[in-house]
């Protein structure tokens, strides 16, 4: 196990005053929200920001890591004395702490289970919650899907030691998942306290990016590239969609940017009558290259003979 | 060891305001008074009995987006609920950019 420098995370000094660890923990929160910042590993950064404010902003964790850390390195291998927490009684997780369930090896061992079991024997509690994201494919929302997830959850081992230990879990996916929507896995949380209930693991899905479709919702959208006699003359023309190929009507006149609407075709309803997305199509006029003397022949013949300004609408003169 | 299980899609049931408090690792004290502020369950009517209110996938991810501005930043429920409704018009502008076809960095 590696000793962590909370002081390093935060950019603080070991004498600095709860206000300066605070306004340090805002300025590094700020910098790296995951929902706003542009650095690429913003997420993980503030874990380790949360995991530092947790302890240093609360007295006695300090207290405890300031007596335990003198003359540990970051990085430096690091197991703590038998026994090093006596005289110390933590009060469990502080306003600040987050979601313990992200927090290192390092933290889950001074501060988690061991370290509030003093105070939480007597009482019967039922466990954390988990919350974490799932990625999936597009095609799982419309076929359903069994996924294989790792997960990280703090366990107790014969020494009372704890550590974080991973786990495998096969989760099946119901079809008709979206976006932004949460599903549960009851009792895959922490484990309880004294006969309490285990929490449960709540995964909040998002979708792979996707070469051909982008996402809105339950609605899909797809660019189908078509020729310019296809979307002058109109055509029937195959499309490829999540869940197998369709023949869609292109409409005499089409020009680049026009929507074809293909009803239910989205992400199907979760439930029997439940509301299914629309697909859309989204029409690309595709040009052919003028790299033969008979492709050029003809584009030639078109600027003579047909009388065209696409510019006619913009004012400009020709 | 690898068990099998089967998802449940939160959206199927309701979500009650004290299973929004234990995901979130918050009293439900805290829940009520967020939705009283009008910033979390916005439909709510604030005179029903919590124990009443159903919470979607989408209220349960704003609650725990309030509860994180409201902590990091000491942020009073209306500011966190300003920076919360921020946050989701930016997802709403890159899902809407994705679908357009523009890549975002």
């Amino acid at each position: 196990m590696e000793f962590k420098d909370y002081y390093q995370t935060l950019g603080v000094t070991r004498e600095a005053t709860q206000d300066e660890v605070k306004k340090a923990f805002r300025k590094l929160a700020r910098k790296y929200h995951p929902d706003v910042s542009k650095e690429k590993d913003a997420e993980a950064r503030m874990k380790e920001v949360n995991e530092a404010h947790a302890v240093l902003s609360d007295p006695e964790k300090r207290a405890a890591y300031d007596q335990l850390g003198q003359g540990n390195r970051a990085g430096q291998d690091f197991r703590p004395p038998p026994d090093w927490d006596s005289g110390f009684e933590f009060s469990g997780r502080g306003p600040g702490d987050g979601n313990a369930a992200d927090f290192s090896d390092f933290f889950s061992e001074l501060f988690g289970r061991r370290g509030q079991g003093r105070a939480g024997a007597r009482f019967e509690m039922r466990g954390e919650d988990h919350h974490a994201k799932i990625q999936l494919d597009l095609e799982d929302a419309y076929r359903g899907a069994t996924r294989g997830i790792s997960l990280r959850a703090p366990h107790v081992d014969e020494q009372g030691h704890v550590a974080l230990a991973e786990r495998t879990l096969e989760v099946k996916i119901p079809r008709g998942v979206h976006e932004g929507q949460v599903i549960r896995l009851a009792g895959q949380g922490s484990a309880g306290m004294g006969g309490g209930s285990a929490g449960d693991l709540y995964l909040e899905v998002q979708f792979k990016p996707h070469p051909r479709f982008r996402v809105e919702g339950r609605d899909v959208y797809a660019t189908l590239s078509v020729a310019p006699w296809e979307a002058a003359l109109g055509a029937s023309v195959r499309a490829t969609l999540p869940d197998g190929t369709v023949d869609v009507r292109v409409p005499e006149g089409t020009q680049t940017g026009r929507k074809l609407r293909l009803k239910g075709r989205g992400i199907p309803g979760n439930s029997p009558g439940g509301q299914s997305g629309d697909l859309y199509l989204v029409l690309e006029v595709v040009l052919p290259p003028a790299n033969t003397p008979k492709a050029r022949e003809l584009y030639q013949t078109m600027a003579r003979e047909l009388a065209f300004d696409p510019r006619h609408a913009e004012g400009a003169k020709t | 060891m690898t068990q099998q299980l089967i998802a449940m899609l939160l959206d199927e049931s309701r979500i009650g305001v004290d299973e929004v408090a234990g995901n979130c690792a918050v009293d439900q004290s805290w829940v009520v008074e967020y939705v009283h502020a009008g910033v979390l369950l916005e439909n709510a009517d604030p005179a029903t009995d919590p124990a009443r209110w159903a919470f979607s996938s989408r209220d349960l991810i704003r609650a725990r987006r309030l509860r994180d501005v409201a902590r990091q930043f000491d942020a009073n429920p209306e500011l966190a609920g300003l920076v919360v409704d921020l946050v989701e018009e930016l997802d709403r502008l890159r899902v809407r950019l994705r679908r357009e076809g523009v890549l975002l960095e």
